[in-house]
């Protein structure tokens, strides 16, 4: 049966690979799929933690989470289409903030 | 009446300058004008303190005023002044219409160069008049802000270095100062009022120990020895003098200095006395050094400025001896030399702005023989350079010899290394005159050059009225200063 | 108490009425004309005089005791410990300075008139004059030492304006400011001696401080110390070893300037201030014999330099430094009346020396003037010569300073010089004597050369310019002729036992009596025990007579006989004729040894210290913060990637900081 330490670890995996993806991939969509894998690991530490409790809380606030999530993902792609426009691509390496004139960014 | 004296004094130079900035700035008449009767007039509010000063109890402060602040922070609007720090105030606001007169020959943006000025005077006569240490600290930091920007806007060639350091420079002592004193608040007790930044409130009920007194002390010497200036911390003085305008020069040596000697008189001896008699060996050896350093400087100076600049170092270097003398006689010699090296020096940068008008340079190479086409200027130069020099009759020579007399018996080997600084300075500034002055009037550039007009003797006329008045009757100024210093004495001993 | 005379009053008279002088040219004296403005000054110094002269007929009345009088004006300084005032003291000594100062000045003033009267800046000169005068007779009436040192400073102040008078001549400024500073070293001496009295006896008054010292054992180390660092400063304004360098240069001023400031006032001012100290001096015998020394070597190494220079000026300002020394031998063996003796006929003869000096440079400058030569120097002996019948008057009275100053009876300079020679040999210090003895012989050498080779002969220069010389006006030639008379008779004012056949007893010494016999006056003591050896007193006074005579028969061989004997003398002994040129090349010596030193210590000071060390470390602070400015810049890369990373970074190092407390 599996019990909350292999929740625990399963979550913490994904979120793990989610943080490393974040850090690392330079496509703009891949970072927001990797976000919301983080997200994802934390709801689901949320209900797994609920469930052994015994507390509706835990599922409950996963909600609270996911809708969130819905909504961050709804600015993170309108950022991403303006990243599009911007530099031609959805590369965030290209991204240089505080930069300087139009004319100095490549 | 006189309970709102002293708040008169110190902001109506503010309301001054709001009224000055209403004048058309292309009216050079009325900008003139106004300013000078402006001036006058702060100087005419700040005689009442002087004739109604008592003598007797001149070791207490009067016309004190006591209002609520920011009570919950333990701030309060506390003025008062005793002897000492009369003699300053008035040395402000007499040096005021002075200045102004002096900068009728300025040609850019007169008008907010001498806005400036009255904005700095509140900033001065408020550090000489607070009794509260935060307000004190306002004034402090109020006054580098317009000399910055005279140095900054009004300076020489290289005015935007001295200006920034000296803001840098002077702030950066001030900032371990904030430290300190929040230190005091913090760690001072008051039964029935609790935590405060009152001065008198502290002095009584601050009691530290041994070796916090110590950083305290250091903390608080710090930020005055930068503005005195004292060796080594002296470097952004000689910098500053040389960028800045006449006026603005005259103000620093003749106040803003003073500022720095005074902190160590009112706040840093009382409150840690203990720590100064540690560290009064590093203390007077410094001083020592500042007078016999700054007067070999001067020697080999090519400026007449930064000459006049170094001896400034020089010329505090006595008083700050005189401070450490911990004796009456020395004290008060170091206090009227705070006044004399105000009109003394002042007159001499006045002096190189004279010239310096005239001709552009103040190097010394470029004069010569100026006394056969400039008699009056030759006088005015040679008097100020005499009372300088400390020539007896003269006022110098009272604060000097009060000095030196005071410290010999505590400290006879440093003082005696001190009074060599009184045949240097006749090298210096001797020689300086004589290269200036006098020899034939070989450069075509320096005949034809007029000599002092009217106005230009009106600057000069009151301040050597003072000169001799205090070189042959000085007992009517040591009469409010001696209590004073003898309160602070008090103060220090029953610490 | 005497019938109403106002002392207090007079007194004051005598400083004051000069300095209002000095005011009044100095503010409307271009308007009155040269003769206007001289005669202002010189009737501000001749009410000094009389005022003085009123005093001593005043004082002769009082008895002995109560011939000491003080008097306070207002208060100067009171402050702690200190409490000095604007106070002056009349006493025997105060008023013999005062009576021969403002003699000699109002003399020297007339003079002026003269000698000064083509010069543009002359309401500068004569208000400087009066200044100087105002500020020595406050300095010689003083109360205290700090309005000594007042009137101290303020002859070296006036020495400075009116040595370098003519200031468009560099040289001539700058020998002021040489006066100036020499001085200064001498009063940091003062000063410390001032602030070691004060120290230990709480006054800088005159009498309280006499009282004071009461108590002080012989030897005692405070007196000897204070002594020794008020001669320093003695050394200084009176220009003795090794601070003797500013008085030859001194001569660039106008020649009554040399013969008022350098021969009879200001230099006797360090005498003054030791016979004023003498009881501080007769506690420290140390101090003593080092004045002595010092004194007596100065006397004989000045005169050494007198003998080659050709410039008639320098020569008598060498005289005055090494008749100078004398006065302070015979303050140094404890005579100090003796000593005083000496400075008061010096100062008739010495000015008397110098006027006429001045009067042959003005005749000399004016022969020059006609014939349009502004090349040859005037002050030149070897242009002069034969001057004995074109100035008569001139010559005449400088006949009698020469005959003075060389001390030959019956002239004031032999009983002055003499009864030095004699205290110094009788009180034991047989070297200083043989010093003393020497240099008399030197100085009558040098002296009668500076007579023959100035007035004597035939003149040096072209035939044609000789019928130009006439005698100088009145105004000049008067102040000559009455120092000459006192030049002559002074000296019966202060007969030695031995000469006083008509038992008139010592007029001079018994005037000052008062003031010596608190202190321990050796040469009173002397006195009243010396009546044996009066037949050695008289034996060595014929020896110094021979000595002198000696040196006048050599000068006379040199200079009078057959021409070229004196340059075939200087090239037989080149090496010594050199120094002696060169004035032992002591200039030369400090500059190499103190100047050069000095700068270059200022220039390390100014350069390497401040320069590099202290602003170093400031400009070197300020390029620190920049460079981590700069470097911690890099870390704001602009890239997201890096932010996170940075983020996540952070929020694990606290995780685990919170979790391993």
């Amino acid at each position: 049966m599996p019990g909350p330490s292999h929740y625990l670890l399963l979550s913490v995996l994904l979120f793990g690979l989610g943080l490393t993806g974040v850090l690392v991939r330079r496509n703009a969509l891949v970072v927001l799929m990797c976000i919301e894998m983080m997200l994802g690991a934390s709801n689901l530490l949320l209900v797994a933690f609920g469930q052994q409790a015994g507390l509706p809380g835990g599922q409950a606030f996963a909600f609270f989470s996911m809708t969130v999530a819905a909504a961050e993902v709804a600015v993170g792609l309108a950022v991403v289409v303006l990243l599009y426009r911007w530099s031609g691509g959805t590369d965030i390496g290209e991204v240089r903030l505080f930069a300087g004139p139009r004319e100095e960014r490549p | 009446m006189t309970n709102h004296l002293l708040p008169l004094v110190t902001f109506f130079p503010l309301l001054a300058m709001l009224v000055l900035a209403l004048v058309p700035a292309g009216r050079t008449a009325w900008v003139k004008g106004t300013a000078l009767f402006l001036a006058l007039a702060e100087f005419a509010f700040s005689l009442p303190l002087w004739l109604n000063f008592d003598r007797a109890t001149g070791g207490a402060y009067q016309f004190v005023v006591q209002a609520e602040w920011m009570p919950r922070l333990g701030i309060g609007f506390h003025m008062g002044v005793d002897g000492i720090s009369l003699l300053l105030v008035l040395l402000t606001t007499f040096l005021l219409p002075i200045i102004v007169l002096a900068a009728f020959s300025l040609e850019k943006s007169l008008k907010s160069y001498l806005m400036l000025f009255f904005l700095m005077t509140t900033g001065m006569v408020g550090v000489f008049a607070s009794l509260d240490l935060i307000l004190f600290y306002v004034f402090w930091e109020l006054v580098l802000i317009p000399m910055y920007f005279l140095i900054g806007i009004w300076g020489g060639q290289r005015r935007i270095y001295a200006a920034v350091k000296f803001f840098l420079y002077t702030m950066a002592g001030s900032v371990l100062m904030l430290l300190a004193i929040l230190y005091l608040h913090w760690n001072t007790l008051v039964p029935e009022v609790g935590r405060t930044f009152d001065l008198p409130l502290l002095l009584e009920h601050f009691r530290p120990a041994a070796g916090t007194q110590l950083w305290l002390f250091g903390a608080f010497a710090l930020a005055f020895a930068i503005k005195v200036p004292m060796f080594p911390v002296h470097t952004w003085l000689p910098d500053a003098h040389v960028e800045a305008p006449t006026g603005g020069s005259v103000i620093l040596a003749g106040v803003l200095l003073k500022m720095g000697t005074y902190g160590f008189l009112r706040f840093a001896l009382p409150l840690f006395p203990a720590a100064t008699q540690v560290l009064l060996p590093l203390l007077v050896g410094l001083a020592v050094t500042g007078v016999v350093f700054g007067a070999l400087v001067s020697i080999v100076q090519k400026d007449m400025k930064k000459l006049v600049a170094y001896s400034s170092v020089s010329h505090l270097g006595f008083v700050m001896l005189g401070l450490f003398s911990l004796n009456v006689t020395g004290m008060s010699g170091a206090v009227l030399q705070m006044i004399n090296h105000g009109i003394s020096t002042g007159a001499l940068f006045l002096a190189v702005g004279v010239i310096y008008e005239r001709r552009h340079t103040r190097m010394i190479a470029d004069f010569g023989g100026l006394a056969a086409g400039m008699p009056r200027y030759a006088l005015v130069l040679v008097f100020f350079v005499l009372s300088s020099v400390g020539l007896p009759g003269l006022n110098g020579f009272v604060g000097e010899f009060m000095i030196l007399l005071g410290s010999f018996p505590s400290q006879p080997v440093p003082t005696a290394i001190a009074t060599t600084g009184v045949v240097l300075a006749a090298v210096y500034l001797l020689w300086m005159v004589q290269r200036v002055l006098f020899g034939p009037l070989a450069n075509p550039k320096n005949q034809g050059l007029a000599d002092l007009g009217i106005r230009e003797m009106l600057v000069f006329a009151p301040l050597a009225v003072l000169a001799v008045w205090i070189g042959v009757q000085p007992q009517p100024f040591l009469d409010c200063i001696n209590p004073a210093v003898e309160a602070t004495l008090d103060l220090m001993r029953n610490r | 108490m005497n019938d109403g005379f106002n002392f207090a009053l007079a007194v004051a008279l005598i400083p004051l009425l000069p300095l209002g002088g000095a005011l009044l040219n100095g503010l409307i004296g271009r308007r009155l004309g040269a003769k206007g403005s001289g005669a202002l000054a010189t009737l501000a110094i001749l009410g000094s005089f009389l005022s003085a002269v009123a005093i001593f007929l005043q004082f002769q009345q009082l008895p002995e005791e109560a011939r000491r009088l003080s008097f306070t004006y207002a208060t100067w300084i009171h402050s702690g410990g200190l409490s000095v005032d604007w106070s002056l003291l009349l006493d025997p000594l105060s008023l013999m300075y005062s009576l021969f100062i403002s003699g000699v000045a109002t003399l020297i003033h007339l003079y002026s008139i003269g000698y000064m009267g083509q010069d543009p800046s002359f309401a500068r000169y004569f208000a400087y004059l009066n200044l100087f005068c105002f500020s020595m007779l406050t300095l010689v009436l003083g109360g205290n030492y700090l309005v000594m040192f007042l009137g101290w400073e303020g002859v070296g102040l006036c020495s400075y304006l009116l040595i370098g008078f003519w200031f468009t001549d560099p040289a001539k400024a700058s020998a002021g400011k040489k006066a100036f500073v020499v001085n200064r070293i001498g009063d940091f001496g003062f000063l410390l001696g001032l602030f070691l009295l004060f120290t230990h006896l709480g006054s800088l008054d005159y009498l309280a401080l006499e009282q004071g010292l009461a108590g002080f054992p012989v030897g005692h180390w405070l007196p000897t110390a204070a002594a020794l660092l008020l001669f320093l400063g003695a050394m200084g304004k009176s220009a003795q070893i090794p601070l003797y360098v500013w008085l030859p240069d001194a001569m660039a001023g106008p020649t009554p300037v040399s013969a008022l400031i350098h021969a009879a006032t200001m230099v006797t001012a360090g005498l003054y201030m030791i016979a004023r100290s003498h009881v501080l001096f007769s506690l420290a015998p140390a101090a003593l014999l080092t004045v002595a020394v010092v004194g007596a070597a100065t006397a004989l190494f000045a005169a050494t330099i007198g003998l080659v220079q050709n410039d008639i000026k320098k020569v008598l300002a060498y005289s005055t430094v090494s008749q100078l020394g004398y006065m302070f031998l015979a303050m140094g063996v404890g005579a100090y009346g003796v000593g005083l003796f000496h400075v008061l006929t010096h100062a008739f003869f010495k000015a008397l020396l110098f006027l006429g000096a001045g009067a042959v440079i003005h005749a000399m400058h004016h022969v020059y003037h006609h014939v349009h030569d502004h090349q040859r120097d005037p002050q030149d002996m070897r242009n002069m010569g034969g001057l004995k019948a074109k100035l008569p008057i001139t010559y005449w009275t400088f006949w009698v300073g020469t005959v003075a100053i060389a001390g030959f009876p019956p002239f004031s300079g032999f009983f002055s010089k003499d009864e030095i020679l004699w205290q110094a040999f009788h009180t034991g210090h047989w070297p200083l004597w043989l010093m003393g003895l020497a240099a008399a012989g030197l100085t009558s050498f040098y002296m009668f050369r500076l007579l023959f080779l100035t007035f004597h002969g035939r003149y040096r220069g072209p035939e044609a310019e000789a019928k130009h010389f006439h005698e100088n006006p009145w105004v000049m030639t008067l102040p000559l002729v009455v120092l000459a008379v006192l030049s002559a008779v002074a000296g019966f004012w202060g007969l030695p036992h031995y000469l006083d056949f008509a038992h008139l007893g010592n007029r001079f010494q018994e005037f000052l009596a008062p003031v010596f016999h608190r202190g321990s006056d050796l040469a009173l003591r002397h006195a009243a025990v010396s009546h044996g050896s009066a037949a050695l007193e008289a034996l060595l006074a014929l020896v110094s007579v021979a000595v002198a005579a000696l040196g006048l028969l050599e000068a006379r061989r040199l200079y009078l006989g057959k021409p070229g004997l004196a340059e075939a003398r200087a090239k037989a002994h080149p090496v010594l004729h050199r120094r002696l040129m060169n004035k032992w090349f002591v200039d030369e010596l400090y500059e190499s040894l103190v100047v050069k030193p000095v700068a270059g210590i200022c220039e390390f000071c100014y350069k390497q210290v401040d320069g590099l060390v202290v602003e170093g470390m400031v400009n070197g602070t300020g390029r620190l913060c920049g460079w981590a400015g700069s470097g911690l810049r890099h870390l704001q890369t602009g890239r997201l990637a890096h932010y996170l990373t940075a983020m996540a970074l952070g929020l694990a190092l606290l995780l685990v900081l919170v979790f391993t407390r």
